[in-house]
């Protein structure tokens, strides 16, 4: 029995009614890299060009104001989802630049403090010294790793990690990886390779005890399961709305208020600004102050329009179904000879995603046979490369589901596995 | 099924059992080449000889494609001149990008990768080595300036 109606939420997918390669129904078991859209968000969109279609925060005139007044409703209904004030939220191009938004924070505090230039009051917590420490882990997307390698190299902070056990979880083992030196922890909250949903109350704790930042890169966590920052404990958290039914072109950062307003800006220009002479700018507040230029109001829009989606049917219950889906998956590709399972095979704190690789096949040959049945997954090194390297693989093949998948779409994926191999004889 | 028009038995032999697959230990340049979104790598040297050919040498891991062609390369252009090499890494990249008629004398076994060009993600598999060999000996500075 399913958490949820598949058959109606599939109804709400254009896409999903039309066919692939062979005239096959499309299985789409690759929302990790981007989830598909309703027509509740497709219409959002449209209406906002349709009818209110303006630059917000600007013009004297009636569709600036309905424009202005539609993306700042949809701040707040974004930011209530994860259990957060509007004006703590701040809307990026994608999680990547909300992550780096973050990291430049740190490397313009400390130009700028070495410059004797002015500083929001707080900023202190961002000015890095030489021997200062980055943590991270070994399982971080390349988007919360190379940021921070980078801020690094700037600074001359030191980049430190957390490894990983055989069984794809985090070794917190080396307690002397938190220490008076640690200025962030930036880790993700679900691995998109491994699946492995990270402990993250033990790393607040540790965080907390040596006075570290906390950053939860959680594109796959937000998706997926209830996340409230009320609760979480974490200081940052940068997400994308593009995997959560939301449209390309639109990601947020959630930072606690104190230390946005100690963060010297990212990106600068218009609408970010306080008051411009030719001898220097003051800045505006947040989250203003880390949107320069015209924003993605049509976008804002449609985010919010999913996050209603999601809301009616519920957190808990996406997180059930897709729990129902990961175990059978693990189950399948369990059963068959020279399949290996990338990351935990226990169902505690694991979400959907599941990446293997078949002994004696490479992955972007798995997923072209998987793709002639219609298939689509993701192959490669899922912009992880050091979690394939240390589990010693070139890349591998990844699943992941969400709401508008079945056990009949697990299925389809496990007989794809069986005809790969025996296309090649494996 | 249209999956055999890619992965042809001729493809497939080559995937199972490369040609010439294994370094060269004296070589004039060496280059690594890798196709980040799929993990494909591969390492190729190459050395001039005596009568102005070039010898290549390779190892990489990746997908059959880019495995076979790979081998394929070796077949057709080891001990080749510059200009005929590039002549050979020009004719693949028109069967595969221009859907131009290939030409069996010189790209040999290589038209049997004429499926590749219906996947255009698969393309950048099969050019992989013949891109390294051309990097490589451009930089061994075998390429002559008319």
């Amino acid at each position: 029995m399913s958490t949820l109606d598949v058959a109606a939420i599939r109804a709400d997918f254009p896409i999903l009614k039309r066919t692939v390669r062979n005239d096959r129904r499309l299985v789409y078991l690759d929302s990790g890299a981007t989830s598909q859209k309703p027509y509740q968000v497709l219409d959002a969109e449209r209406d906002f060009y349709e009818n209110h279609n303006a630059a917000v925060h600007r013009g004297a005139h009636l569709l600036a104001e309905e424009a202005t007044d539609a993306f700042e409703h949809a701040r707040a209904n974004i930011a209530s989802f994860i259990g957060a004030n509007a004006d703590d939220l701040v809307f990026t191009k994608n999680a990547t630049e909300a992550i780096n938004l973050v990291s430049y924070a740190f490397l313009n505090a400390t130009l700028k403090s070495a410059h004797k230039k002015a500083l929001p009051p707080g900023s202190e917590r961002f000015i890095l010294k030489v021997g200062d420490e980055i943590l991270v882990t070994e399982m971080e997307h390349h988007a919360n790793l190379v940021p921070w390698q980078e801020l690094c190299d700037k600074t001359g902070a030191v980049l430190r990690w957390i490894g990983l056990t055989d069984e794809g979880r985090l070794d917190l083992s080396d307690e002397t990886l938190f220490n008076e030196r640690t200025r962030i922890v930036a880790l993700t909250h679900q691995s998109n390779l491994l699946g492995t949903v990270n402990d993250i109350p033990a790393i607040v704790k540790s965080a907390r005890a040596v006075d570290a930042l906390i950053l939860l890169d959680s594109c796959q966590s937000v998706p997926h399961m209830s996340v409230d920052v009320s609760t979480l404990g974490v200081d940052f958290l940068t997400w994308s709305g593009h995997k959560m039914l939301g449209p390309l072109g639109i990601g947020c950062l959630w930072g606690r208020a104190d230390l946005l307003a100690a963060m010297p800006p990212f990106i600068t220009g218009g609408s970010m600004i306080e008051v411009v002479s030719m001898a220097g700018t003051t800045f505006a507040a947040p989250p203003k102050r880390f949107e320069a230029g015209v924003p993605m109001a049509a976008q804002a829009v449609g985010l919010s329009a999913a996050v209603d989606y999601l809301r009616v049917l519920g957190m808990d219950k996406v997180a059930a179904h897709e729990h129902e889906m990961t175990k059978a998956t693990i189950a399948g590709l369990q059963s068959i000879p020279g399949v290996r399972i990338i990351g935990p095979e226990d169902l505690v704190d694991r979400g959907s995603a599941v990446s293997f690789v078949i002994e004696g096949l490479h992955p972007h040959d798995v997923g072209q046979v998987l793709d002639e049945s219609g298939v689509a997954v993701r192959v490669g090194q899922h912009c992880a490369k050091p979690v394939c390297t240390r589990y010693g693989i070139a890349a591998a093949t990844r699943a992941t589901y969400y709401i508008y998948n079945d056990l009949d779409d697990v299925e389809a994926l496990i007989e794809g596995v069986h005809a790969a191999k025996k296309f090649f004889g494996v | 099924m249209k999956l055999e028009n890619m992965y042809q038995e001729i493809i497939l032999d080559h995937y199972k059992r490369p040609h010439g697959k294994g370094l060269n230990e004296e070589f004039q340049a060496e280059v690594h080449h890798v196709n980040p979104t799929c993990g494909d790598e591969i390492t190729l040297r190459v050395s001039g000889n005596e009568d102005g050919t070039i010898s290549v040498s390779y190892d990489n891991q990746g997908c059959s494609i880019s495995q076979a062609s790979a081998s394929i390369m070796f077949d057709q252009i080891n001990n080749l001149n510059f200009e005929h090499g590039e002549g050979a890494v020009e004719h693949l990249v028109a069967m595969l990008q221009r859907a131009e008629d290939p030409n069996e004398d010189v790209l040999g076994d290589g038209i049997a990768l004429v499926g590749v060009a219906q996947y255009p993600a698969r393309v950048k598999c099969a050019l992989l080595p013949w891109m390294a060999w051309k990097d490589a000996a451009i930089q061994a500075g075998m390429k002559k300036e008319k």
